[in-house]
């Protein structure tokens, strides 16, 4: 961003272009949409400074909604390409829009990278668990039998699992939401406050071709007794009177794994529930494997822990390497071993 | 020039005077230190005068791990300095360290220096250094017939011999009774020369190829300073290696000027090559490009960004361009060819000069992203240096079978403008013109090298940047008066360049057919088809800013054209030349701009009587010209994964006119 350039409070208008959004009537990615155009002016974005680079399928039309710069580019390739556009100006704030298969089937090279090079933007990743665009093919987030036109007999593969990976690849900030959830903007704040690869999966409600996948635990189904959102700092809880009792994250210390206990009279600590910090990875790892339905789905902020980025590093070895060096080309033709013909010598 | 076949090189010429030939005939050798492998008998030239020659072709040859290429490249340094004109073929294994010993493990390096212009590595080797049977046995056949083999009877045991397949000693049975024969047991000399530095037996034959280098370096006259001081630099952490090294190169020079040797093996002395006065150092096409891309920047006025993944043999210029980063450069070695060229795109978008560089198999990956980069509109330059394909192919042989990939080789119609280098030295203007069509008309430009240029070198008079023409990018900073359309066009139909980062333009772009001046997402029938033809015309417009075509040689009208692209133009200009010196009506056009051609090649091409297209793949070249000129363009093909000889060119000329 610009230094000294007093920077004019934006609101949510300010961040809509004139395009008709085509996505279905229904479409999770609406609310994802409005969430980001609520988000940004409470970041203190400026659109002129803002650049949204998205790959290709349904949630990479997201840049031509956003009033900021945007690239829509090809399938599985925005890591690539917005690793050029931060390296050539680090200045810019660099958000990547990718949905399931394009972040993990076709590029999920370029996925792996960018998070283990560290590169300082925001990975929105929108994940349906199912191709839209191409009319509903199952994904590589598709769970086992999933039926589509491509597995009219169900899917056999196993799913990835987003975060895993993301953590796996080497990611200093894992987090989850979804699309209606009223907590998203929260955790891109987080995200965007992060130096670094910021990861987002963002369950996203395909309601044409995977309809409400996700209702065991999104709003307003699955709410209550389902979700346990991480707050740093705070203890693990979740559920209610309501779900059956408040429910708690506790270590199990003989199997070193999760497990799942009731907090009676709101006594978390004598149950072993665990306080949340965003920078322990072990723990991050156990929360993003937990298996849903006999554990909630662990939302929120899950890793936090930043480490020097990419773009800093290299621009810094430029520098570095530049230093005392004049750009003089000609000088630098000329050196080494040369010789020297002089005038008078006969042309050919 | 030299003849095609130049009767003799130079074991002869110190003879010419008295009217004696000597010629040598092997003697049978075992082993031992100071045998020699071959004795000469003087014998009457029955009147014939041997003519001297004004060039030497000399192979380098061994097994990968021995250095040749290590010792070709200082041979060829030390031509330079002694102002001979030259061309070098350096025509390695894929394999890092192939098995010892194995004809696949055989690494040459060939030389052609002269005392008048070199413009190819030369049909046939002179001399031929053979530094075990393997090498030998690969080499052998293209040795001159007469031409002399120097060897290393250390390495001819049974055991190499067999992994050779000879099943006799080639020294024994009369199989080289063709050529000249100096073979004696260079092993055991170096070892003996070596022997003060108490090194290990393995560490110490490493120093072998130091002391061939030094017999060279006294066949031919040399300085051996230059490479006194190269060793001391390479070897500064360890001086016991660079004294063992500079022994062995002593010794070897020393065993140049002994006894038993004077009478054969009398120095022979190339003189300096008539150049235009100036400043020259070698230089190989892959330090050309890096240098012409650079230049290339600084004439646009953009920091440069380099995306690249390795790949033989385009990898040099990364290396190159990852020591300059005080010129404004980014290199980032990608995770793939897509992230390469990708990234490279982004930094475009973002204002700097994207570029990226590979070979057949990895810009195949590129493809898509190429269509991304003409479909928005961005500058890029895509090196490609091409190797035998299909798939992984000859990844270290040479050849110029991209052609069709870089003109047609995309999805959907996508037209990018196409040049091509013919030589090291020409790789820096191409690689300026690359950067300069890519700026000027918001374009992806393909800048076709291949192997034998990206690793042969050449003397270089070093340019005066002064003498290119800047041509600056100016970035759109500001709402034009008439509104800002980020796919308005300029007169060369050019849009906008702008910056993320300018307040007042902010727009998207993507890879999805835009809309006419405005840049949005439009399917509508007329609309593509519009989009269609100005990204059409503009690419045929670069035409407007080339140079006309010229003739290399001869005129338009003649009987017959050679028309030849990238580096066949050494053996083809020789080979024009030779033919034409006979009284041939015959013309050399060299095309460096494939894509779009200049403006006057349709008139130009209609006036010649017949032409050829030599070309290293089975006829891309010849193709285009049929389709683009309607032209009875014919094939002269070689896909062997060697140059083209001048002989070949010579003989195709020949059968073109019978």
């Amino acid at each position: 961003m610009n230094d000294m350039t007093p920077v004019k409070a934006t609101t949510p208008k300010d961040w809509e272009t004139d395009q008709e959004v085509r996505w279905c009537p229904g479409c999770g990615d609406y609310a994802i949409l409005k969430a980001v155009q609520r988000t940004m002016p409470e970041i203190g974005g400026t659109p002129e400074n803002t650049v949204f680079i998205s790959g290709i399928g349904c949630s990479s039309r997201f840049p031509y909604y956003m009033e900021t710069y945007g690239f829509h580019t090809i399938h599985g390739r925005a890591p690539a390409v917005a690793t050029g556009v931060k390296l050539a100006n680090p200045n810019l704030d660099v958000w990547i829009i990718t949905g399931d298969g394009d972040a993990l089937s076709i590029g999920g090279n370029h996925t792996m990278h960018l998070l283990r090079r560290n590169l300082d933007c925001q990975i929105m990743l929108f994940n349906n668990e199912i191709y839209g665009l191409t009319k509903g093919q199952y994904s590589p987030t598709s769970r086992v039998g999933t039926n589509s036109p491509s597995t009219p007999y169900g899917s056999v593969d196993r799913p990835a699992t987003p975060c895993a990976f993301a953590l796996g690849s080497g990611a200093r900030f894992v987090a989850r939401g979804f699309d209606v959830s009223k907590n998203l903007p929260e955790v891109l704040k987080a995200a965007h406050a992060h130096r670094g690869a910021a990861f987002i999966e963002i369950f996203q409600n395909c309601i044409v071709y995977n309809k409400d996948v996700f209702e065991d635990f999104a709003a307003p189904k699955g709410a209550d007794g389902h979700q346990l959102w991480l707050r740093n700092g705070e203890p693990m809880l979740f559920g209610s009177e309501k779900s059956g009792g408040t429910k708690g994250i506790a270590l199990d210390n003989v199997g070193l794994t999760l497990k799942v206990v009731d907090v009676v009279d709101g006594d978390w600590q004598s149950a072993g529930v665990i306080v949340h910090d965003v920078t322990n990875r072990s723990l991050a790892h156990m929360l993003v494997e937990m298996p849903f339905g006999e554990f909630p789905m662990a939302l929120g902020v899950l890793y936090d822990d930043p480490r020097p980025t990419f773009n800093d590093a290299v621009i810094a070895q430029n520098e570095s390497a530049s230093a005392g060096k004049s750009p003089d080309l000609g000088k630098l033709l000329a050196k080494g071993q040369t010789w020297t013909v002089a005038e008078g010598h006969p042309e050919t | 020039m030299r003849p095609a076949y130049p009767p003799i090189v130079f074991l002869t010429l110190q003879c010419a005077s008295n009217g004696i030939r000597r010629k040598w005939n092997k003697v049978a050798i075992k082993d031992g230190l100071e045998r020699m492998a071959t004795a000469f008998k003087d014998e009457q030239t029955n009147g014939h005068t041997p003519v001297q020659s004004d060039a030497v072709v000399v192979r380098f040859a061994g097994d990968s791990g021995d250095g040749m290429q290590l010792t070709g490249g200082q041979f060829t340094l030390s031509s330079a300095l002694a102002g001979n004109d030259f061309a070098t073929f350096p025509d390695f294994p894929a394999e890092i360290r192939a098995p010892i010993g194995t004809l696949f493990g055989v690494s040459a390096f060939q030389i052609n220096f002269g005392s008048s212009a070199i413009d190819t590595a030369g049909d046939q080797p002179d001399v031929l250094i053979a530094m075990n049977p393997a090498a030998l046995k690969t080499n052998v056949g293209s040795l001159r017939e007469g031409g002399l083999i120097i060897a290393d009877t250390g390495e001819f045991n049974q055991r190499n011999l067999d992994k050779a397949k000879y099943s006799t000693n080639p020294f024994e049975d009369g199989s080289l009774a063709k050529w000249q024969v100096l073979a004696f047991d260079i092993s055991a000399l170096t070892l003996e020369a070596v022997k003060p530095f108490c090194m290990g037996n393995k560490d110490a034959l490493r120093c072998k190829n130091m002391w061939t280098l030094g017999l060279a370096l006294w066949m031919f006259d040399r300085d051996r300073q230059p490479i006194i001081d190269w060793l001391n630099a390479k070897f500064a952490k360890n001086q016991v290696l660079a004294d063992a090294n500079i022994a062995a190169l002593n010794a070897g020079h020393a065993y140049g000027e002994t006894a038993e040797l004077a009478g054969p093996l009398k120095q022979y002395h190339v003189d300096a090559a008539p150049a235009p006065a100036g400043l020259y150092r070698t230089v190989t096409g892959a330090e050309s490009i890096s240098y012409g891309l650079v230049a290339g920047a600084q004439l646009a006025g953009l920091k440069m960004f380099f995306g690249g993944y390795p790949i033989t043999p385009a990898s040099a210029i990364l290396h190159h361009l990852s020591r300059l980063k005080e010129y404004g450069i980014t290199t980032f070695q990608a995770e793939d060819e897509i992230a390469a060229i990708c990234s490279a795109i982004g930094a475009s978008y973002a204002g700097q000069l994207g570029v990226t560089s590979s070979s057949g198999p990895g810009i195949a990956l590129k493809g898509e992203a190429m269509g991304l980069a003409i479909m928005t509109e961005l500058p890029l330059v895509i090196v490609n240096s091409q190797r035998g394909g299909p798939s992984t192919g000859l990844p270290t042989k040479t050849e110029q079978s991209d052609l069709y990939q870089a003109v047609y080789g995309r999805n959907g119609d996508a037209p990018m403008p196409v040049i091509a280098a013919r030589s090291p030295v020409d790789c820096f203007d191409c690689a300026v013109e690359a950067v300069r069509i890519a700026v000027e008309y918001m374009t992806p430009v393909m800048l076709l090298t291949d192997g034998y240029i990206a690793n042969a070198a050449e003397p270089w008079l070093v340019p005066d940047l002064e003498e290119y023409k800047p041509f600056p990018v100016e970035f759109l900073e500001s709402v034009p008066e008439d509104g800002f359309k980020p796919y308005a066009r300029d007169h060369k139909l050019k849009r906008p360049w702008v910056k993320p980062g300018t307040p007042g333009l902010l727009h998207r772009i993507g890879g999805i057919e835009k809309e006419v001046d405005t840049g949005h997402i439009n399917y509508a029938p007329a609309n593509h088809q519009a989009m269609t033809d100005i990204r059409s015309a503009k690419v045929n417009g670069v035409a407007d800013s080339i140079p006309d075509q010229i003739v290399e040689q001869g005129a338009a009208g003649a009987k017959l054209a050679v028309v030849g692209w990238g580096s066949t133009y050494g053996p083809i200009k020789q080979a024009v030349r030779r033919k034409r010196a006979e009284g041939v009506d015959v013309a050399h056009v060299h095309i460096r701009h494939i894509w779009p051609m200049p403006k006057n090649m349709t008139e130009l091409l209609k006036s010649f009587d017949k032409i050829i297209v030599p070309e290293m793949n089975t006829g891309q070249l010849k193709t285009i010209l049929r389709d683009q000129f309607l032209v009875d363009a014919q094939p002269v093909n070689k896909v062997s994964g060697q140059p083209f000889t001048i002989a070949e060119i010579e003989a195709a000329i020949e059968s073109a006119l019978s």
